[in-house]
Order: structure tokens, then sequence, then C-alpha cells
């Protein structure tokens, strides 16, 4: 499955749109870590738990929108865009969209 | 006793939450089952280029927009699953009703404009009221959708 956030993908022509394609989910992290994350606000710097939290979810909602792509029949996801948003507090929504295309290499 | 005073009405509001709020929430997805079906034939993509043959009229902008509130009992489930982590399935379903009906209402309006295609499609949403820390049982979603509604005809390619 190619994935690219560009509306063509080079070395190929797409020769079918499947249509809009997307995957979401909304994580939280334990209260351990919400209260690292508290302690951490005083000095400042990376909060790891929360950058763990966002990888953990972008990957989820990659895979969910490539399963979508591949029950259309699909082989490739062109122009995909990521958004998030705060829900609640302490979970994080990542929601990655896109369009399902059928590429074929050009000669 | 006075304990029970305080957890009885909470325990009350609860299960009335529970069971209206599963019975709104299915009948909400049932609709949108049987609308998007309406909507099987109208392509959305986010791609911007106008495909080849694409009609000068109708063309502009469709917009979707639509706010959903999570009910109590999920809410409450939602920050239990919070102490411990992990996926928050509660919200997610809210996620899921508040984007597919601002899809749904901006394929509506595509539809009205005669359009048949809608590109380059993009979502934004905000929160009202569900972060704050006074309103911490509220949780609630704007969802907003818009992108150009086209018109292809049937026989022009890609």
């Amino acid at each position: 499955m190619i994935v690219v956030n560009t509306e063509a993908i080079p070395g190929y022509r797409v020769t079918e749109v499947k249509g809009l394609v997307q995957g979401n989910t909304i994580r939280a992290k334990h209260l351990g870590r919400d209260v690292a994350a508290g302690l951490k606000n005083l000095v400042g710097g990376e909060l790891v738990g929360y950058t763990e939290l966002l990888v953990e979810a972008r990957r989820q909602a990659l895979e969910r929108m490539l399963a979508q792509a591949e029950q259309l029949g699909a082989n490739a996801v062109v122009n995909v865009r990521f958004t998030t948003s705060a829900i609640t507090q302490g979970a994080a929504e990542l929601y990655s969209y896109g369009t399902a295309v059928v590429a074929q290499e050009e000669a | 006793m006075a304990f029970w005073f305080q957890v009885i009405p909470v325990l009350v509001v609860l299960v009335l939450a529970l069971f209206v709020g599963t019975f709104v929430e299915r009948r909400h997805f049932r609709s949108l089952a049987t609308r998007e079906a309406q909507f099987r034939d109208m392509l959305v993509t986010d791609t911007g280029r106008l495909p080849v043959g694409c009609a000068a009229v109708p063309f502009g902008l469709v917009i979707g927009e639509v706010v959903v509130a999570s009910d109590y009992f999920k809410t409450f489930v939602a920050n239990l699953k919070k102490l411990v982590g992990g996926e928050l399935r509660t919200f997610e379903t809210l996620m899921e009703r508040a984007r597919r009906e601002a899809l749904l209402r901006l394929m509506e309006r595509a539809r009205a404009m005669g359009a048949n295609r809608v590109l380059n499609v993009r979502f934004a949403s905000s929160n009202i009221g569900g972060t704050s820390r006074r309103r911490k049982n509220a949780a609630m979603v704007e969802m907003y959708a818009y992108g150009t509604a086209i018109y292809v005809p049937e026989q022009a390619t890609s």
C-alpha cells in the first residue's frame, strides 16, 4: 500500500478513484502518566508519556484507514491528512483521512 | 443516610442516561446508514485536482456541520477508563457519529446543487465545553466538513 500526502504519486498513474477513507481513535494514558506529566509541566520539557500516546494513536488511526482502503480494493491512499481534537482532558483523538485510489506504475 | 441521598440521584441519572443514550445512539446510527445508502453514487475525495470533463456549473463550496453530545453514562465510563489508559471507545462512537452526520449534510447540499462529486473535503472540529474542568461531564463535539461540489458527466473518465 502506497501512502502519500500529495495528490499524485511519482512514477505512478491513478487509474481509478475509490473515494474517501478514514480512521480514528481516541486514547488515554493511565493516571500515573497524567500525574507525571503534571509534574513535568513544572520544569518544562518533553512529556514522553504523551508523545507515546500520540505515536500509538497515530499508528492505530492510520492502520484503520489502510484497512478501509484495502476493503475498497485500492492499492494506494493519496492526499493523506491528519487532524487531532481534544475531546476530554488527558486523552487524544487522532483522525486521518485520505483518498483511496488504484495506481498503476507508468511504463 | 446522607451518603445515599448523594449517591442515589447520580445512579438514577446514570441508568437513565445508559438506556436513553443507547436508544438515541442506535437510532442515529440507523438513520445514518439509511441516508448514506442514498449517496452511494456520490464520490467524495479529499484530492483537489479537477477531474477531466468536469462541468463548469454547478461548482461551489458545500458545508456540513453538526454538534453532537455524549451521554452522561458514556462520559462516566470514559472518565473511569482514563484512569487505566487505553482506547476510549465510548468517545470514538461520538466522533464517528459527528463525522458521518457532517459528511452526510455536506453531500445533501451537494446533491441539492445538482452535483455528483465533492472534491477537496476537509474536516475541522472544535469542542464546546467538553474540555473545561467545570463541565467535565458534558463531552460535546462540533464537527465541520467542507469541500467543493462539482458535476462530472457519467461518460467522462477519472
